[in-house]
């Protein structure tokens, strides 16, 4: 019997099975941001355990409010960047070479095919972009990685789910897996993995195959993951050239990873994008998804591009070539965060942020800041926004403040019009 | 081990998520101490007020599907911990927020959602209280003159979690 990607990562990676249903795995990549990090740290020198079971399997970044804005963000900052001076850990990004976690861990080659990856953040599962099990856990569950290395699960079962057709203009990978989530429900893939396959994903690029799996924990899922292949070693190729002769010869070693034909599934769903509209969530639950047609002309106060969703150089590209030329609608106000410094630079080189600020954006370093309500973009009550971001719960961005999800290329109209509008008109 | 059972706050809607059982605004607090005042701070259900004295004195929750859906902030069944609620029941639960309770040691108990809706009938008794045997597997749910047992399973790991008084204990242990 043939094995999905997430069997053959749990049958490889099993350190022990304390009871039947649970398994610990050993981790590969542990990674630690500045929010719930200091309080594992604190609790494992409380303990007098502040160890760490392999300081190159640990990547730190200061993201989620960067530069801090008060003393506490400050202190929390302070904790982080002190335990990564402590312990040497060389993987570690402080302001200046900082960016969202799910966007510059990737772009730094840290994430393989076959991997384990854990980290106290809800959004991991994007690496499974990469062929790899990568799972958002708690504070307890990333104290026990820095600690041992290791995190139970429970053997999730996959979902297998069938993109095919032809996208249209103006459809992204965003309204995609809005779309998907709009069918399997905000819990249709608890305790599952999402395996992303067919046509359409395997002509994705390697950050379009991220938004897909960024958001597998909307609708509940452990992990996204999608098959590695060519895409996957181009993108991994200037970390990996000195490992492999050829890029043929990673391709042969990472489709090793791959579900068999003949894997089991939990169940299968199957999508034809071919007459997908670009689609936007009207509600405060990710799987309140309608198409765009049947919800432009809702008025917005704020435009929002950026996060681990969609802060990546591609997405710029495609809002900024809506935006070229054009004007925020008055009264509208538009913030741009890039992921990373290295997309800031490339779309700098690019011209790209010369068009956002010409539109009359407000362009920021790199941070989750906005997308969570901390910093740098939070909604008043009763406002609205048009989001690139992952989440549209109610108060997200903001106590009484409204998201609406879509595409970079939906959000870039929006913003044009003031109110929620379909791009395909601009395209 | 942890303490489980007493008075019942209920909240009858399903997709409660991390946001509203603590916004992410107070993520910025370093202790859980400080996340106390902040329990349930911005969900909106008929009735219910997260400054009132059934969210005070309750040491149980009853809910419905897909509790503790979103983010992966352990903040969650910390600000229960810290207003001494240590169970939560629900007709199910996301995947981070059930590990979660457990790996503090701490009790996240699925039950159909029949049973479910025989314990909503509570909702309104002034003395609702609900015991837990987790041992047995067991809980009471009492109330208004009435009072009806109910069972449960939680897996094998997850209960020596709780015995042990969380993961880390655990693992440190083992590992």
């Amino acid at each position: 019997m043939g094995k999905t990607t997430a069997e053959k990562i749990f049958a490889s990676h099993l350190v022990d099975e304390p009871f039947p249903g649970t398994k610990v795995l050993k981790l590969d990549v542990v990674m630690c941001h500045e929010i719930t990090t200091p309080i594992a740290i604190d609790d494992l020198m409380a303990r007098g355990k502040d160890r760490i079971f392999d300081t190159s399997k640990i990547k730190a970044v200061i993201d989620h409010v960067t530069p801090s804005k008060d003393t506490k963000t400050a202190t929390q900052a302070k904790i982080l960047r002190d335990w990564a001076h402590r312990h040497a850990i060389k993987d570690f990004f402080d302001i200046g070479a900082n960016g969202v976690c799910h966007a510059i861990f990737p772009e730094k080659g840290f994430i393989r095919p076959g991997y384990t990856v854990i980290m106290g953040d809800s959004h991991t599962c994007t690496h499974g972009a990469f062929g790899a099990f990568a799972a958002g856990i708690g504070t307890t569950d990333l104290e026990v990685g820095i600690l041992k290395g290791v995190c139970a699960f429970r053997e999730p079962k996959t979902i297998r789910i069938n993109v095919t057709g032809t996208l249209p203009k103006g459809v992204y990978a965003k309204d995609v897996i809005l779309h998907i989530i709009g069918k399997l429900t905000v819990n249709g893939a608890t305790d599952r993995v999402m395996e992303f396959r067919g046509t359409v994903i395997d002509a994705m690029s390697m950050e379009s195959r991220m938004t897909l799996c960024n958001m597998a924990i909307e609708a509940g899922g452990t992990s996204g993951i999608c098959m590695p292949d060519m895409t996957t070693v181009d993108y991994l190729w200037p970390f990996i050239s000195s490992e492999y002769p050829s890029k043929d010869a990673a391709c042969a070693d990472f489709k090793k990873w791959c579900s068999d034909d003949d894997a089991i599934y939990d169940s299968t769903l199957n999508i034809d994008v071919t007459t997908l509209e670009p689609t936007v969530t009207f509600g405060y639950k990710p799987d309140q998804v309608k198409p765009v047609s049947e919800i432009a002309g809702t008025p917005v106060d704020q435009i929002y591009i950026g996060s681990c969703t969609n802060g990546r150089l591609e997405d710029l590209r495609i809002a900024a070539a809506i935006l070229k030329g054009r004007k925020l609608a008055p009264g509208v106000r538009g913030i741009l965060s890039p992921a990373t410094p290295d997309i800031y630079q490339a779309a700098n080189k690019e011209g790209l942020i010369d068009i956002f600020m010409e539109a009359g954006f407000c362009v920021t370093n790199p941070t989750c800041g906005a997308c969570l309500g901390m910093s740098n973009g939070v909604l008043a009550d009763g406002e609205v926004c048009a989001s690139t971001t992952n989440r549209n719960f109610m108060g997200r961005m903001g106590k009484g403040g409204m998201v609406h999800l879509m595409s970079p290329a939906t959000s870039a109209a929006t913003a044009i019009e003031g109110k929620i509008a379909d791009p395909r008109k601009y395209l | 081990m942890k303490t489980f059972g007493g008075p019942v706050l209920f909240l009858d809607r399903s997709d409660i998520n991390t946001d509203e059982i603590i916004p992410a605004k107070y993520l910025n607090e370093i202790t859980k101490q400080d996340l106390k005042p902040f329990i349930l701070e911005d969900l909106k259900l008929p009735g219910f007020d997260p400054n009132g004295g059934k969210t005070k004195n309750a040491k149980v929750i009853v809910s419905r599907a897909n509790f503790g859906c979103g983010s992966s902030r352990e903040h969650a069944p910390w600000v229960f911990e810290v207003n001494d609620i240590t169970a939560v029941i629900a007709e199910s639960f996301a995947r981070i927020f059930r590990q979660n309770m457990f790996n503090c040691g701490m009790a996240a108990i699925e039950l159909p959602k029949e049973d479910l809706d025989l314990i909503f009938k509570h909702a309104d008794d002034s003395d609702a209280n609900i015991s837990i045997d987790l041992e047995a597997q067991t809980l009471t749910m009492s109330g208004g003159g009435k009072s009806k047992v109910f069972t449960f399973t939680i897996s094998p790991f997850d209960k020596a979690l709780v015995m042990a008084g969380g993961w880390v204990d655990y693992a440190d242990r083992k590992y």
